[in-house]
């Protein structure tokens, strides 16, 4: 929508002055019509594109105004009211005073004062509290920076802009209309890159990213304007701010590369860890990243793009598309021929690739011949032969920890398993196709072109072929030894490293 | 509109008076009970004359598959399964005149916006399972080919709850609901859920299933409401029918 005139009447309000024109929405101080007073004073958000606009501000909206609803607590500003998206979209809430995180750095830049740590730490952690606040909520921000975050002058922080939020209690609007990566390229975390959302863990990389820019007053992934500038920070390390300016105390190093850690798991598990440690510098604990002055060797940088390459996100020869959508692990489970120890082979390679991807959806898949569902009685034996499958596959399954794991099971008919699969992985824009080698042939390779080797070759993702490993009495005993599995898991593991 | 939808009772008197007494307790407008009153559970009798009272009181009442397969002339080809030997049961426990209303429920219905069905709406007579983005996809585009203004198809049959939803690409998104909390639904979009089942939940949870639904705010809650479920496992056994019955009520799976 066009800018507004001051004055102009809409839904009860009255607009007054402009303060903010963005790339997306306009923000107006507005009163109330009829000349009451506010219990605060107000703020209203006008999207700059109308319904007719195309989907992507429009939703972004819709988000946001889904989260404003519930979101309480003095981190996020009062909700008020909101126009009805199809015919004026618009949000009304408080206003709340402060400067944001950007006009302080600004101000700073322009006095050529360097912040000084305690300051930041004050400043970081007061931002990892609303944060925290936030994620108790069910909420994760996504799209946190320094325009974003307000600094209330009673000292604690308020978050601005939920258009790219994701609520763990609504449906994720925004993971079906954008199949790319969703945020905002400087803060974005490397598993946002991929497509993963809702993990608390993406905002304290972006809190680390501001942390780093306070420090050093450099961005520690620079401005990347492509998918693949972006996809560095699966791996890279950012230079260690002690190198950029030597009065960083190790703490403060520590904190902001812990946050910055390629690997979800390895940052904060929570922003109000985070908040502790800025709070109590002194307890620290650090590690030799703390001191460290030089530059991430490149073997280890190489060794790292290896691993995610292989691995841990989607490896950078696919089509950016598959890499930039929300992963879907696919797993093909036979249902004929079939040992214990393959199906629970298969099921500990999909629970591999599901842990390190919170968010990720599993698809579990099986073929038939379209002979074993026709009878006679054909709509309902169909019914019936399939719901028998499905059952299978559910069964296969149960022991999988699928909480937070969006799961569906599905049976394919066709007489050609290889392209069915490959014809599903295509269609679903599944990002990696978990099989077990053994059970669809490989040993007769040498003799015909087998199934895993026909999905390798025409698959459009990654291919993970599962060869059954598990020692059998493992699968009947109690309680397996762990160091047994310990050390079979880290043989799986370098086996699997080999074909990639 | 506020909706109180409830689906697949079961036969379950106490879970459906727990689920009618929750949904007073929030507020509703109309009641709609989505099919498979009976089957499985102890109480077809009872539960049939209350679904008879709730409809003269301006409730819709849909018929599912096990309404059809306790009639007589569907009995014998259900004779072996265990589902069957219930239906037997159920049918010697209705007199004629339950069983002719229960046979000439309708299969679908719909109100403005909203799509009511037990199973799927593109062939509501073949009990399909809205149970994959695949099904509930031709669902939705099956209600929707019927009555362009549809936005919402709501259905049983799979006793579990699930919410579909559709923006601007053509493929399902599924959602898997928290108990209790209200779901934006706005009527720009197109959804279809699953209510769960009021009688025989199957998702490992005992509690009795069903849903509310608000179509002017355009808000969808899922609902678990708590009853003596071991009571109506014992009333399953004190009745003679198939153990697995009681303890699927009693795991709530």
């Amino acid at each position: 929508m066009k800018k507004l005139d001051p004055g102009t009447a809409l839904d009860g309000f009255v607009i007054g002055r402009c303060i903010h024109a963005g790339g997306m929405a306009h923000i107006y101080e507005v009163s109330y019509a009829d000349q009451h007073e506010p219990p605060f004073p107000l703020v209203m958000k006008v999207p700059r594109m109308t319904a007719g606009d195309g989907a992507e501000n429009i939703v972004s909206f819709e988000v946001e105004h889904q989260l404003m609803q519930v979101l309480q607590g003095r981190h996020v500003p009062r909700f008020v009211a909101a126009g009805d998206l199809a015919q004026l979209p618009y949000l009304v809430m408080e206003h709340v005073p402060g400067q944001t995180l950007q006009q302080w750095m600004d101000d700073k830049a322009q006095a050529q004062v360097v912040p000084q740590a305690d300051e930041i730490a004050r400043v970081g952690a007061a931002l990892a509290r609303a944060v925290h606040s936030l994620h108790k909520q069910n909420a994760c921000h996504l799209d946190l920076k320094p325009a974003n975050v307000l600094l209330h002058p009673e000292g604690h922080a308020v978050l601005l802009d939920f258009g790219l939020s994701s609520h763990a209690h609504y449906p994720d609007l925004l993971a079906e209309e954008l199949r790319k990566a969703v945020g905002s390229p400087v803060w974005i975390a490397p598993e946002q890159v991929v497509g993963v959302r809702g993990d608390p863990r993406s905002d304290v990389f972006a809190i680390g990213v501001m942390l780093y820019e306070l420090a050093t007053g450099e961005l520690p992934f620079g401005n990347p304007q492509t998918a693949a500038g972006m996809r560095q920070r699966l791996w890279m390390d950012p230079p260690p701010p002690r190198s950029l300016r030597a009065d960083v105390p190790p703490w403060l190093q520590e904190v902001i590369l812990r946050c910055l850690a390629p690997l979800a798991a390895e940052r904060y598990p929570s922003a109000a860890h985070l908040a502790m440690d800025l709070e109590n510098p002194d307890q620290v604990r650090l590690t030799a990243r703390g001191h460290q002055l030089q530059k991430t060797a490149f073997l280890t940088h190489l060794r790292r793009w290896l691993r995610t390459a292989g691995m841990q996100y989607q490896p950078s020869p696919l089509p950016s598309q598959q890499i930039d959508s929300v992963p879907i692990v696919m797993v093909a489970v036979p249902h004929y021929d079939v040992s214990d120890a393959t199906l629970y082979s298969l099921r500990e390679a999909v629970a591999r690739s599901l842990g390190i991807r919170p968010g990720a959806r599993l698809a579990v898949v099986t073929v038939i011949s379209p002979g074993m569902s026709s009878t006679t009685d054909s709509d309902k034996s169909e019914t019936a032969v399939h719901r028998q499958y499905l059952n299978m596959l559910r069964q296969w399954a149960q022991p999988l920890d699928l909480e937070g794991h969006q799961t569906s099971f599905h049976v394919l008919e066709s007489t050609d398993v290889a392209q069915a699969l490959v014809r599903y992985a295509e269609g679903n824009q599944v990002s990696m196709i978990v099989m077990g080698a053994a059970t669809h042939g490989l040993q007769m390779q040498r003799l015909v072109a087998t199934v895993p080797i026909k999905v390798a070759m025409d698959a459009p993702c990654t291919v993970v072929l599962v060869k059954q490993s598990l020692p059998f009495e493992q699968l009947h005993e109690g309680e397996p030894d762990p160091e047994v599995v310990a050390l079979e898991r880290k043989r799986k593991r370098a086996e699997n490293w080999v074909p990639f | 509109m506020r909706y109180a939808l409830l689906s697949d009772i079961h036969a379950n008197l106490p879970a459906l008076e727990a689920c009618l007494e929750h949904a007073r307790s929030q507020g509703f407008d109309r009641l709609a009970l989505l099919g498979d009153l009976v089957g499985y559970g102890p109480h077809p009798s009872e539960v049939v004359q209350r679904c008879q009272a709730l409809q003269q009181a301006g409730a819709i009442v849909l018929r599912g598959n096990h309404e059809e397969i306790i009639q007589t002339h569907h009995l014998e080809a259900h004779r072996e399964s265990l589902g069957g030997q219930t239906a037997g049961w159920t049918h010697a426990q209705l007199s004629p005149a339950q069983r002719y209303w229960l046979e000439v429920l309708p299969l679908s219905t719909r109100e403005d916006r909203v799509y009511l069905v037990h199973a799927s709406a593109d062939a509501p007579e073949r009990w399909r399972y809205v149970e994959d983005d695949r099904i509930a996809g031709l669902s939705l585009d099956g209600a929707c080919a019927l009555f362009p203004d549809v936005r919402y198809v709501f259905g049983g049959h799979v006793h579990h709850q699930s919410l579909w939803y559709r923006g601007t690409g053509r493929q399902l998104m599924k959602f898997a609901p928290t108990p209790g909390v209200p779901i934006p639904t706005p009527k720009h979009r197109h959804w279809i859920a699953t209510v769960g089942s009021v009688g025989q939940p199957r998702d490992g949870n005992p509690k009795a299933m069903y849903a509310l639904f608000d179509d002017q705010a355009g808000r969808l809650t899922f609902h678990r409401v708590a009853y003596d479920h071991h009571g109506v496992a014992r009333a399953v056994r004190a009745a003679g029918l198939p153990e697995f019955f009681a303890e699927r009520l009693e795991k709530g799976r």
